[in-house]
């Protein structure tokens, strides 16, 4: 009967995706690539085509690329039906139905929830109206920063050293913006890659001009009396005019249509197997709701089973392959999602790249190159095991570091390296921020029990 | 025409901003940069960098990863 079921879906089962961008986008194209040839639907609450976001804070910025057009190349034909400019407002998992802001309702067999993230806007509503206080997240927020900084303001302020403040950051600089950077942790990148880096990470900001304090919050936005943002106070009581203000702070998870829907949805994302099946808020697992991308949260074999949501490109990508796969194929045939956590960054003229999961990290060895110096690989060890690496301007190395991972090589670490030099043969402590204080928030998210395993061996799938 | 570069993948050899330098450019020593919309004429010059990629990191409608032309499946 259940062989039957997914045959007849695969040829006239109706799918819907919740989310038009890149996750959705390759899960549909994966679905028609894979012989899907049912009713394909896709909404998405932006009025366009999946878009890319990433060169929306870099070539975008520097003035390489248009805001209005970073449309995703299509791999192959979906012939699906897009509902866009709408955003899904309510799930109904008893009738199989996703409910339309516009009133309307979608059926479908099978479900794939790919809603993502969006920036956390500034928490005082009336200060984030003010004019000249922008996001960055979407096309139109690029599209009206870039207007703003072509204008040529005064000072631009960047409240969070995240990668996308600090992205922002860079990109005044190239431009010849004075701006000031303002970070509630010591350094930049402190949530992502820890404070030994992150002193790297602020080198180069100050370094390239950068205006950047650490360790002070944003106690409040100014505005004039047209309504326009003139002024940014911080904790240490000092006061910064600027006129462009760049609220980078971090995402939300685009959970809230979920509310009441009885999935397992919240804050965090939606907790979903390895095989992208979403869990219900009793945890089970559903066989007809899958989840992929920012807004997905799965255990990962390598790291401990732990829950891991990674805003990352490249799980959007793989884990939309995954899900989309394991949607129209029989039980044994299911694929488990096992993605390397991989992220790059590019601020100042340095190439920022790391695998793994760096805030498991409680040491570091610098195996090559030096921080001095910029250019170097960094591997992060936690129980007697590589779980980590990061590169700066040395990205040739780091697959190398992935097998390492993969194999729960031990830490510190026994290989030979090349252009190691002869004060880095110690750990040293990483640098992560107390995780039960406030933050923004680093781009990967741990949650559930501690891994313990140093035996672990790991297949990384083929797909 | 729309092209999208997997930066996971990419090591900066920078092959596309020899083959392509419109599109493509490299930012510093290893970063690229790139306009994910190239104009029509770019077509012969993006085909060869997407060719000559030696990690296949780009993707660009209508063209396979050897950089032959092939028919674009919705008519871009």
């Amino acid at each position: 009967m259940a062989a039957d079921y997914v045959e007849w879906l695969r040829h006239e089962g109706r799918i819907v995706i919740v989310g038009a961008s890149l996750a959705g986008l390759r899960a549909a194209e994966t679905l028609r690539a894979e012989g899907f040839a049912g009713e394909l639907t896709l909404i998405g609450d932006e009025p366009y085509e999946p878009y890319d976001r990433p060169p929306l804070s870099k070539s975008v910025l520097l003035g390489m690329a248009s805001p209005h057009h970073t449309e995703l190349p299509h791999r192959w034909e979906i012939d699906a039906k897009w509902r866009l400019g709408v955003a899904a407002t309510g799930l109904d998992l008893t009738a199989k139905r996703v409910r339309l802001a516009d009133g309307d309702e979608v059926e479908y067999d099978r479900l794939l929830i790919a809603t993502g993230v969006r920036a956390r806007p500034w928490l005082k509503p009336e200060e984030a109206r003010l004019d000249g206080v922008c996001l960055l997240r979407t096309r139109e927020d690029a599209a009206d920063l870039c207007r703003r900084l072509k204008a040529g303001p005064r000072r631009v302020f960047v409240i969070g050293a995240g990668f996308a403040g600090s992205e922002v950051a860079s990109a005044c600089r190239e431009m010849g913006l004075p701006v000031t950077v303002a970070e509630r942790a010591g350094a930049p990148l402190v949530g992502a890659l820890g404070g030994v880096v992150g002193a790297v990470a602020a080198d180069l900001q100050t370094e390239n001009g950068v205006d950047l304090r650490t360790h002070v919050t944003v106690t409040a936005l100014e505005g004039d009396s047209a309504g326009r943002v003139r002024a940014v106070h911080l904790s240490d009581e000092s006061v910064v005019e600027a006129d462009v203000v760049v609220v980078s702070l971090g995402s939300l998870r685009n959970t809230e249509w979920l509310e009441g829907s009885g999935l397992g949805a919240g804050p965090r994302g939606i907790a979903c197997d390895a095989g992208c099946r979403a869990f219900d808020f009793r945890g089970i697992v559903t066989d007809d709701v899958f989840v992929a991308g920012d807004v997905a949260r799965s255990p990962h074999a390598l790291f401990g089973y732990q829950f891991l949501s990674l805003e990352h490109w490249g799980n959007a990508v793989a884990q939309a392959e995954t899900a989309a796969h394991n949607m129209i194929c029989r039980g044994a045939d299911r694929r488990p999602h096992l993605w390397m956590p991989a992220f790059w960054s590019s601020m100042f003229g340095v190439n920022i790249k790391s695998v793994g999961v760096p805030p498991m990290g409680e040491q570091l060895m610098v195996t090559q190159g030096s921080l001095a110096e910029r250019r170097f690989a960094a591997v992060y060890g936690y129980q007697g095991r590589i779980v980590a690496a990061v590169t700066f301007d040395n990205t040739r190395w780091l697959e190398f570091y992935q097998r390492q991972i993969e194999r729960g090589a031990p830490f510190p670490v026994e290989f030979p390296t090349m252009d190691r030099r002869p004060e880095n043969r110690q750990p040293i402590p990483a640098g992560f921020p107390d995780p039960s204080l406030p933050t923004h928030g680093p781009m990967v998210t741990l949650s559930g029990y501690s891994p313990a395993d140093q035996q672990l061996v790991f297949h990384p799938a083929r797909h | 025409m729309r092209l999208v570069v997997d930066l996971n993948k990419c090591q900066g050899y920078a092959q596309c901003a020899f083959l392509a330098p419109d599109v493509f450019a490299m930012h510093g020593e290893e970063s690229l940069i790139y306009n994910p919309r190239a104009e029509e004429e770019q077509r012969e010059r993006l085909a060869r960098a997407v060719a000559a990629c030696p990690v296949q990191a780009i993707t660009a409608d209508g063209l396979d990863r050897a950089g032959e032309v092939r028919e674009a499946p919705d008519g871009r």
